[in-house]
Order: structure tokens, then sequence, then C-alpha cells
């Protein structure tokens, strides 16, 4: 098939990517693993020795690692539940025979494109604000006490953004998923007069099952690593309150100069993601070969 | 009768979805319109919807108290730049990959891919050490790099899917007709790739203008994009949420309208082709 002129050709072709993205990943990888071995702090860079595994035995014996591990999985589940949950209810509607379809679309896809500094100041201030901002009116107006968002329920605020975010990246997702289904499968079934539930159930469900997958698999990878929404609202407090393992391992290289410590915290985050990704890796290389 | 019924239902389900909608859209509305507020206005309780006095100062103040063109320019710079060189080197290896593959090819784009799910953490103490060392802290062409590493997997991703979408048969008849490896891909080749080369830059540089782990980690001002300027208001003084919006509204504006074309190619990038 190919010739041996087009094999060659796409060696070289394909080996620019191949050692940058190498250079990217692998070196600097390999560099976390070795800084992990290390007790090495910036504020004493002559001062480096080796230590082997202690890092990790200090990291995760940490009570903060714990809690970080915890909120990490917090954030992830619950973001998951409503952005999936709401996505698929949200496409369901969308899908609908409804008036203005294609308008709306844009409206309920727009709040993925919003950078997440903008999204999570936004939401902080102008929504989530005790005093001035629009939760605390409605609550008002409706005779209750206004909460005080990022001080009480500082991580469920951190979940309704990020929930925000990509809830319309899940309805996005499912609504091509459903749109794919034949129509004549759709009207058939409403001809035999087959219920709402079970038409759900039987043919809707199994249909997007492998798109609800998918979203699942790459939210989780993007969510065990958000970081700037957490940054601009709360910086990982109160205490430790919204530290996910991401933003605790930022605070121990960038304000506690620990390299090993903040490096043996960068391998367990990548430990988790992987686990994520070998399942996420599965799906997408059965796709390629068929 | 039947008719009318349908059309009854089609009424309360558009309603319904509208509600939902406006919504889930209406944060995004209320920025918009807050932008438009004195800072006064922008606080009062209860909140005022419509019916204020619209004002633009907001946007001359943005600028003039804090230079928001060096961001919006930064912005522009890194995420067209970026992707453009991200671009020249995934085309050919995408070509090659679509067209010349070997037993290898699959397992290399599975790689390839495997990057992209590495955590940002997980390499941030190196890079932030190499690019010290290297004055690459914020500097354009450090972070530029550091965008163009992020998204050169998914560029290589879709345009190889795009790629395998041409028909083989066009490419062995211009080979019979004697066309050269590089005719073969200027004249034959690229006019056929074009449409998915655009949306694939599209999904691209709307990727790299909403990047936040990185920009806000390696740029302080100099090369600092939008995202790290928006985030400047997270230590805010005095009243400061008309400013906000205003500073959000442009940060969002232009890349919302990109994103509302590119929804098709969204659903296909970002799910790696596993969802069409």
């Amino acid at each position: 098939m190919a010739t041996q002129q087009t094999t060659i050709a796409g060696r070289i072709l394909v080996a620019p990517s191949v050692i940058l993205l190498f250079a990217w990943m692998i070196v600097p990888l390999l560099t976390t693993l070795y800084f992990s071995t290390l007790r090495y702090s910036l504020l004493d860079p002559d001062n480096i020795s080796f230590v082997a595994l202690q890092n990790y035995s200090y990291f995760l014996t940490d009570p903060n690692f714990f809690t970080a591990l915890v909120n990490t999985l917090i954030l992830v589940g619950w973001v998951l539940v409503i952005s999936v949950g709401g996505g698929i209810l949200v496409a369901l509607l969308m899908d609908q025979p409804i008036f203005g379809q294609s308008i709306l679309r844009l409206m309920v896809i727009a709040p993925f494109f919003v950078m997440p500094t903008v999204s999570a100041l936004v939401w902080k201030n102008m929504m989530m604000n005790p005093v001035s901002g629009l939760f605390a009116w409605i609550a008002k107006s409706l005779g209750l006490p206004a909460i005080d968002w990022f001080t009480n329920w500082p991580m469920l605020s951190v979940i309704i953004i990020v929930s925000w975010q990509w809830l319309p990246f899940a309805s996005l997702i499912m609504l091509t998923a459903l749109q794919s289904l034949d129509e004549e499968q759709k009207e058939a079934a409403s001809l035999d007069g087959a219920r709402q539930l079970p038409f759900f159930f039987y043919i809707v469900l199994p249909h997007i099952a492998r798109a609800i997958t998918v979203v699942i698999l790459i939210e989780t990878i993007f969510l065990l690593s958000v970081f700037a929404e957490i940054l601009v609202t709360t910086s990982g407090g109160p205490g430790n309150a919204t530290t996910n393992i991401a933003f605790l391992v930022y605070k121990q290289a960038l304000l506690d100069f620990d390299v090993g410590g903040a490096s043996a915290g960068g391998i367990v985050a990548v430990i988790l993601a992987n686990i994520v990704a070998f399942f996420l890796m599965r799906i997408v290389g059965r796709n390629l070969e068929s | 009768m039947a008719l009318k019924q349908t059309t009854g239902k089609r009424v309360a389900m558009t309603a319904l979805a509208w509600a939902v909608g406006l919504l889930i859209f209406f944060p995004i509305l209320w920025t918009f319109l807050t932008s438009f507020k004195s800072e006064l206005d922008a606080f009062s309780v209860p909140p005022k919807f419509l019916f204020f006095h619209w004002t633009t100062e907001n946007y001359f103040e943005v600028q003039s108290r804090s230079n928001y063109l060096l961001f919006a320019y930064n912005s522009i710079v890194l995420s067209v730049g970026a992707n453009l060189v991200a671009l020249l080197i995934a085309v050919p290896a995408a070509w090659s990959m679509a067209f010349a593959p070997t037993k290898r090819t699959k397992d290399l784009l599975m790689w390839m891919l495997s990057t992209k799910m590495m955590p940002g953490v997980g390499v941030l103490v190196p890079i932030y050490l190499i690019f010290r060392n290297l004055h690459l802290l914020d500097n354009r062409l450090g972070i530029g790099f550091v965008l163009m590493m992020m998204n050169l997997p998914i560029l290589i991703w879709m345009l190889y899917t795009y790629f395998k979408e041409i028909p083989v048969d066009i490419l062995e008849a211009a080979r019979m007709d004697g066309a050269s490896l590089m005719s073969e891909i200027i004249y034959v080749l690229t006019p056929m790739a074009i449409p998915g080369i655009a949306s694939t830059m599209l999904l691209a540089i709307i990727l790299s203008w909403n990047e936040a782990f990185w920009t806000l980690n390696l740029t302080t001002s100099n090369a600092a994009p939008l995202t790290a300027f928006i985030a400047s208001y997270s230590a805010p003084e005095g009243l400061f949420w008309a400013k906000l919006s205003a500073a959000s509204t442009l940060a969002i504006a232009p890349i919302l309208v990109l994103g509302w074309f590119s929804q098709k190619q969204l659903v296909r990038g970002l799910t790696f082709g596993a969802v069409k």
C-alpha cells in the first residue's frame, strides 16, 4: 500500500511532534519523579539531599493531604452528578420539538466558553455576595435569611460554580448523541403508544450510554485539576475547606517553596489522573479501531 | 384535535425549555447588563434589571486603570500565535499518520493523547524551575510554548480524524498521474483539508484563550493574558462589580462568538472523536 518513500517521509513528518511532546511531558515528569526523592527547598537551595521515599510518607500522612484528597473526590463527584444528571435532562428537553431551538442551544452552551476566572468571580460577587448578591436578594424576597455562601458553604459554592461551567458541555454531548437516535424509531415508539419512561430506559438511555461514559471520563480528568476557580474565590480556604490536590501541590511548590514535597504531591496527582485516563483511553482506542 | 394537542404540548415544552435555558444563561446576561451600570447601581438591593442609568464609563475606566489592551493583546497573540505554530507541526504529523500509517501509528496516536491526560501539577515544579532559570517566566515566548504544547495532541488528533475522511482513491489517482509527494500535499490534500483545519484551529484558539492553569502560574504582568487580568479582581478595592463586569464582557465576548460557530467541532474535538 504505502510506498517506502511515503513511509520514510511519514517518519520524518511525525518526528517533530513526537520529540516535542516527549520533551514536554516525559522529561519534566521524570524530573518531578527525581525531585520527589529529594529534600529540596527553594529557600535553602544549597542544601539538597536524597531522602528516598520520605517526601511521600510525609505527604501521604499529612492530614492536609487527606483533606485535599477528600475535597477532590467531593468536588469531582458532585460536579459529575449535577452536570451529567442535569445534562441529560437539559438535552432531553432541548431535543423536543420546541420553538427557537437553535437560539436556545446557543444560550445553553454559552457558559462553557466563559473563562474560569470570569465565571468564578462573577458567581462569587454578583450571584453569591451575602449582602448585594442576587441570591441574597431572592432569599430576602422569599423572607429567608441570606446565606453567606463562601463563609458557610465554601465547597458547595465551588461545586455550584464548576457545575455551571460543565453542565453545558454535558448537555451538548448528550444532545449530539440524542439527535443521532433514529427519527423513525422515535416515531414508531410514539405510534405504538410507548410510554415515556420505558421508552427512555429501554431505548434512549442505551443509545446515549457511550456518550455518558465519555462525558464522565473527560470531565473527571479536567475536574481532578480544577485550579483557577479555587485560586480566585477561596484560595483553598477557609482553612483547608476548598483545597484540592491540585491546589495543595501549587501551595507547596509556589508558596512554601518545598520542591521535594510538591513533586511527591504532583506524582500522586498523576497517578490519580492515570487511573481515569486508563478507562478513557480504552474507549477511545476501541473507537479508533472501528 | 390531535394537531391542537401537539401544538399545546409544543408550546408548553418551549416555555419550559426557555425557562431552563434562560436560567443557565442568566449569569452571562447579568454580567453584560451590570457592565453598563454605575458602581452604585451594580451594588443596589433590590437589583436593577433594565431600568438604570446606562453608561459606558466602565469600559473606559477598565482601560485607563489597568491597561486592558495589553492583556487583550497578549490573549490574542498567544492563542493565535501558539496554535499557528502548533498547526505547522501538527499538519505533517497528522498527514503522515492518516495516509502513510505504520503498525505503530495507532499506539503513537494513543500516546499523544495520553500526554493530554497528565495533570499540570504533575510537571509544574520542573517547568517552573526551568522557566525561571531560562528567564521565561512572564515571557510571551515561554507561555506561548506551553500553550502550544497543551494543544498539540488535540490538534493532531482532530486533524487526523478529518484527514481520515478524505477518500484515499483521490490521492492514489494523483499519484498515478505522477504527482510528487509535495504536489500531492499542496494541490490535492490541502484544499480538501482546509475546512477541517479551520475548525480545528477554532477549537484550539478557544481552549488557549480560556486556559487558566499555566497562564496564572507562569505569567504576572508583561505576558499575562485576560485570564490573569480578570484574576486580579479577586483582591478588590471598594466597589468594583461594574468594572469587573465590563472587563469580563470584553474578555468573553469574542470567544463566545467563536464558540457558537464551532459547536460541532467542539463535540468532536473534546471527545477525541468518540462522539460525533
